[in-house]
């Protein structure tokens, strides 16, 4: 239990000292080493863990989410750290905003894993409540209009997406209370999945399509996806790396655990379909929309709700293999995407602009950061050696083999999405050199630790982690 | 339980239907926000009889945080915010008065076909009670979708909660009620904050996403 307490406390801990602190170097030295103790410790769950009590637990498939969850809080703040120096040298952050920001982003780093850690559901619905609320204060923290927008926008989206997750939540507790009895036990994950099988079929249905849209809108699942683009395009960009490497993890792993609780049951609907249809849908509607985009941040916020949409369409899918894929694509996806948004950041930056129209010629004028964009894009988009080809590639052939027109709808859209984004890349990364050519103060070691993890991946698996995505893939069928 | 704490219930939750179908037809600010407050006392009460029926006391701080916050310190925020934005005129509606109400009727009528059947189990109180929760996390939502001005958006939001927790109440014995009511108090209140801090007229008239797009250059 220790464990999981450094894990929720820590982040809470800091939050307030930086809250405080007023030295911007110092803060920012801070916030690393919270996030490295919380992942040291969250590593530490794999070898010991505690037994569940009725408001915390750790199973085999949060922990998963846990260790992915804590690493790239980790790489993003020591990215944070180099990205904030130089808005403060710009001045688009005064040392007050500094303070704010790194509260919250402790604050945000708390809500996440105690939402993944979270036994009961009304506490995860806490706690994933408050992890958006501290998005929204930092998508506006830029006070630009277009960030009032975006993050006005995402408030009144994702309260409306949380609202609607409540009920279904309050209508799993009243199918679970006429089994289980009134009080926390019917509200606790380990109960609800062993004793699902007794619930009403018709009361668990009803909530599960509650619970779908309200958190397949914090997923940023088609059509609840609208706040996404925005969100991540306005706000600073180690908040678009976490957005998108785990705060749309987390509520797809509030839609995966209810799933199993409706799995579990013989009479309510088979949750598959609709996760399917919701994924493919944002998967071919996210690839098309790639071919309108003129920013470079909205670009790869699209690019987030495609590959959503592949992992809920693989969860969707089931069966051992389906769930490995998605899995698999998860963790790689987290790792890829938030690489990404970190070279993105640094461009912006010594850009000065998002437009992509006014990028080009990046490998000519910023070797490192231009061949990583590439790096990146070519991981994204699943071209081999790099890991997400492989993941992509079991989730085709998977699918290939039960319903043959949902993969063909599938990889086709893939491939417009790949189409989109190596064309964008042509532009971006190679020809003359645009605009200005100042060297970037960057740190690259988390973009290529990211990257060195994501090829590795794509090259050769350990055995003990296949084992351990194998036995989880298993959990959830 | 004997009938009569039964239809008192009920009353303030049929009452809460009717009081939400109020604040679709209002096209005041003011008128708005006085119904709104009129929503959050009948919510309060329904709570504080649900604790004194269901002999759930902590279910008073719920009806307290309901009656204090909602009822009153919200209303009147809005209100000065309201008079010093100068935004007080008529809430230009997206669709007619008359065709929203009809629609409200059609959502009222959909909530009572799909939980009365499927909550048979649920007992009487948490039936009816669900229904009319469901009813007015619809009517609420539907005030969103017709309203393009940000505070009716905010009022519409807030009676989804109100029907939330109605909800919540009704199911007999749920945990965590009150630190739920809480934290959405929490949301409620920050959106509040939100509004008077950016405190930037236009840019509530709308949240578009033309608009939106317009600012990102993404469209002409």
């Amino acid at each position: 239990m220790v464990l999981v307490g450094v894990i929720l406390l820590v982040p809470a801990v800091s939050a307030a000292l930086l809250a405080i602190l007023p030295d911007d170097r110092t803060t920012a030295r801070l916030n690393v080493l919270g996030t490295a103790l919380t992942l040291a410790a969250a590593v530490g769950l794999l070898a010991e863990r505690p037994t569940p009590g009725p408001f915390l637990i750790v199973d085999d498939l949060n922990i998963v989410f846990i260790v992915l969850s804590t690493f790239v809080g980790f790489t993003t703040s020591v990215f944070s750290g180099s990205y904030i120096a130089h808005e403060l040298e710009v001045g688009r952050l005064t040392p007050a905003y500094l303070r704010f920001y790194h509260a919250m982003y402790q604050t945000l780093m708390f809500a996440m894993n105690l939402a993944l850690l979270s036994n009961n559901v009304g506490l995860m619905w806490v706690a994933v409540e408050l992890a958006t609320l501290t998005t929204v204060l930092m998508v506006g923290i830029y006070r630009t209009p277009a960030a009032l927008e975006a993050a006005w926008k995402y408030f009144l989206l994702g309260s409306v997406g949380i609202a609607l997750a409540l009920f279904g939540t309050i209508l799993v507790y009243l199918a679970a209370r006429s089994v289980v009895g009134e009080g926390l036990d019917a509200m606790a994950w380990n109960v609800l999945v062993e004793r699902s099988p007794e619930f009403d079929p018709a009361l668990l249905n009803l909530a599960f399509v509650f619970l779908l849209l309200g958190y397949g809108t914090k997923v940023g699942l088609a059509p609840l996806h609208a706040w996404l683009p925005d969100a991540h395009a306005e706000g600073p960009t180690p908040i678009s790396a976490v957005l998108s490497g785990l705060l749309l993890n987390v509520a797809l792993f509030a839609v995966l655990r209810f799933k199993t609780i409706m799995s579990a049951n013989p009479g309510a609907l088979a949750p598959g379909p609709l996760m399917v249809s919701l994924g493919l849908l944002s998967v071919v509607f996210a690839s098309f929309m790639l071919y309108r985009r003129h920013d470079i941040k909205r670009m790869f916020a699209y690019s987030s709700i495609e590959h959503m949409g592949i992992i809920t369409f693989a969860f969707g899918m089931g069966g051992p293999l389906a769930n490995f894929a998605g899995l698999l694509h998860m963790t790689l996806h987290s790792l890829t995407k938030s690489a990404i948004f970190f070279c993105v950041g640094h461009i912006a930056q010594v850009k000065g602009t998002q437009q992509m129209s006014e990028i080009r010629g990046l490998t000519v004028s910023h070797p490192v950061l231009g061949w990583g964009l590439v790096l990146g894009v070519v991981a994204i988009v699943g071209l081999p050696p790099m890991g997400i080809f492989m993941s992509e590639f079991l989730i085709l052939t998977s699918t290939f083999a039960r319903e043959p027109v949902l993969a063909v709808a599938l990889g086709l859209s893939l491939l417009v999405g790949l189409g989109a984004l190596l064309l964008r890349l042509n532009g971006l990364a190679f020809g003359e050199a645009y605009g200005s050519t100042q060297p970037a103060k960057a740190s690259f070691a988390p973009v290529f630790a990211h990257f060195a993890l994501v090829l590795g991946a794509g090259i050769w698996l350990p055995p003990a982690l296949v084992a351990w995505f194998q036995h989880v893939a298993t959990l959830l069928s | 339980m004997d009938r009569l704490a039964l239809d008192i219930a009920h009353l303030f939750a049929g009452g809460l239907v009717l009081v939400s179908f109020m604040l679709l037809y209002q096209d005041r600010m003011f008128g708005l926000l006085n119904i709104f407050a009129l929503h959050a006392l009948v919510v309060s009460l329904s709570v504080a009889w649900q604790a004194y029926i269901q002999e759930a006391p902590h279910l008073y701080i719920t009806a307290a945080i309901a009656l204090v916050v909602k009822a009153f310190v919200i209303p009147v925020a809005l209100h000065r915010i309201i008079v010093r934005l100068g935004i007080h005129r008529t809430i230009e509606p997206v669709v007619g008065i008359g065709q929203t109400m009809l629609a409200g009727i059609g959502l009222v009528a959909l909530s009572i076909m799909v939980m009365l059947p499927i909550t048979a189990e649920a007992g009487t109180l948490a039936r009816e009670d669900l229904a009319f929760a469901l009813s007015v996390i619809l009517l609420g939502l539907l005030m969103m979708v017709s309203r393009r001005n940000a505070v009716s958006q905010v009022i519409g939001f807030m009676s989804i909660e109100n029907g939330l927790i109605l909800a919540a109440t009704g199911a007999k014995g749920m945990p965590l009620v009150v630190e739920i009511s809480v934290a959405f108090s929490i949301l409620v209140a920050l959106i509040v904050i939100g509004i008077f801090l950016f405190r930037i007229r236009e840019r509530f008239d709308t949240v578009d996403v033309h608009e939106l797009d317009r600012f990102r250059g993404e469209q002409p």
